[in-house]
């Protein structure tokens, strides 16, 4: 077997994760009934900060789930980069490329000359 | 597989023996796998990212489209029943890990009450998916649809909620039933028929003075707009501050005063009930499509999920994996179950909270 005898028990890791993905998911449920009027008035990067504060906190869901549950913490280095890496690379690069795209599509339909709700 | 996942001597090196990665090839490619699904949610999340840039000054408001919870009928309850669903799916996750770990120790009765419970956590998550899909589909309020493909709703003038159809409108006696293979042509058939005809809606509309129309577009900041350089978002924000009763509402639909109402109803050419992938009465075209189409691939994964755990789960129960040593198997659906977590964690933030 790939990883031996080293494999003790983690219950009270997992327990500990499990409450730290519960907390996050109440803050982001409450945030998103609340939405304080500051954080989506402000922009950063042309977003708001509220969707920054979502976006944040979902990666580091993400970022639990991925390295204890799925136990990527465990595996050898190279292993682990070679899932992540081409993660990093392409996403943002794929969200980078889209959304400044439908961004200045939607510009165009603003202020263009062109009138499209008739 | 045998002997692919074994720990071969050193010697052997130059026959495939040796594992660099110190995993065994059948985890490895499950992470790939994963890796390449990865990919593809990111791709349909970053789609549904571009549109939403695209129309982001008319895009559905989530906590309105998803209001309902079980057994609370007419109760609004934004995002709740989402956010349990959430927690479900990551409490089962919790008992896959723990599934795991029991299978570290070899002890095959706590494997299989901890995979026992992840399929339940599973089915009531796809449940409580297609019974979310039901209330989309079915709609709640009704809307009508303009020329240009904008969705029209009605709200109630002194509360500001929206007004159902039926709460207004009544349907004018018709002779049109809807047509089946049953009735006429075998090789023709057509969709249910709305209950409503447009010029009831537009006489109810008429009957009813305390009734407002609601577009599809969200009031900005009135004062960001005059102060910007360009002349037509001034005008932009002009228009806005002399039709709209909300202009102060940011961040919410807007409601057009009652004579710019009247021009708005003119142009109703369709009356929308629910949704389907053409029409949907929550507004922008595109996000019952995308909501279909990410919720629905993600159900998939999650059903298939616990079709291939309920598999591993009778094997726990045979001592298959008792027999051959170790518990591998279920590190590998685990590893695929928790994916299906993860892109949820994702799916969640865009489609109900962004």
């Amino acid at each position: 077997m790939a990883h031996d005898s080293a494999h003790t028990s983690n219950t009270k890791r997992i327990w500990v994760v499990f409450g730290i993905l519960t907390v996050v998911t109440l803050v982001e449920v409450v945030l998103g009934i609340i939405r304080p009027r500051w954080t989506v008035e402000t922009y950063f990067v042309g977003m708001k900060i509220l969707n920054w504060i979502f976006i944040i906190l979902t990666i580091l869901k993400a970022y639990y789930i991925v390295y204890a549950f799925m136990h990527l913490e465990g595996e050898s280095g190279a292993f682990r980069w070679s899932i992540l890496t081409p993660i990093l690379i392409l996403v943002p690069y794929l969200l980078f490329i889209l959304l400044l795209e439908g961004d200045y599509i939607h510009d165009v339909f603003r202020y263009g000359i062109m009138k499209w709700d008739f | 597989m045998d002997a692919t996942a074994q720990n071969v001597k050193a010697e052997s090196i130059w026959k495939g023996g040796n594992q660099p990665l110190n995993a065994s090839y059948g985890k490895i490619m499950m992470w790939f796998f994963i890796v390449s699904d990865a990919l593809t949610f990111s791709g349909f999340l970053a789609a549904y990212g571009f549109s939403r840039y695209k129309f982001i000054e008319t895009w559905p408001i989530a906590d309105e489209v998803f209001t309902h919870f079980p057994f609370l009928h007419g109760v609004e309850a934004p995002m709740y029943y989402v956010a349990l669903m959430t927690f479900i799916l990551i409490f089962s996750s919790v008992t896959m890990v723990l599934a795991v770990d029991a299978g570290h120790q070899m002890k095959k009765n706590k494997v299989a009450i901890y995979m026992f419970l992840t399929i339940i956590g599973g089915l009531i998550f796809v449940g409580s998916q297609a019974w979310e899909w039901k209330n989309f589909i079915k709609g709640e309020f009704g809307a009508i649809e303009t020329k240009g493909g904008q969705i029209l709703q009605f709200v109630d003038a002194e509360t500001g909620k929206q007004i159902a159809l039926h709460e207004f409108a009544t349907a004018s006696p018709t002779e049109r039933t809807q047509h089946t293979r049953s009735k006429g042509l075998w090789f023709v058939s057509e969709k249910s028929l709305p209950s409503y005809t447009v010029s009831d809606i537009q006489n109810a509309y008429a009957e009813h003075p305390n009734v407002l129309i609601r577009t599809q577009e969200i009031v900005p900041n009135l004062d960001k707009l005059k102060a910007s350089p360009r002349v037509s978002d001034q005008v932009l924000a002009e228009r806005l501050e002399t039709q709209l009763v909300n202009s102060d509402a940011f961040g919410q639909k807007a409601i057009y005063k009652r004579e710019f109402s009247d021009e708005r109803i003119k142009s109703a050419v369709a009356v929308v009930e629910g949704a389907n992938l053409v029409h949907n009465e929550y507004g922008n075209r595109l996000f019952a499509d995308f909501f279909f189409f990410i919720t629905g691939f993600h159900g998939f994964h999650v059903f298939s999920g616990v079709v291939i755990n309920i598999i591993i789960f009778f094997n726990v129960i045979l001592g298959t994996y008792e027999k051959r040593g170790h518990y591998e198997m279920v590190e590998k659906v685990g590893l695929y179950w928790h994916f299906v977590d993860l892109v949820w964690v994702f799916v969640f933030t865009f489609f109900y909270l962004v």
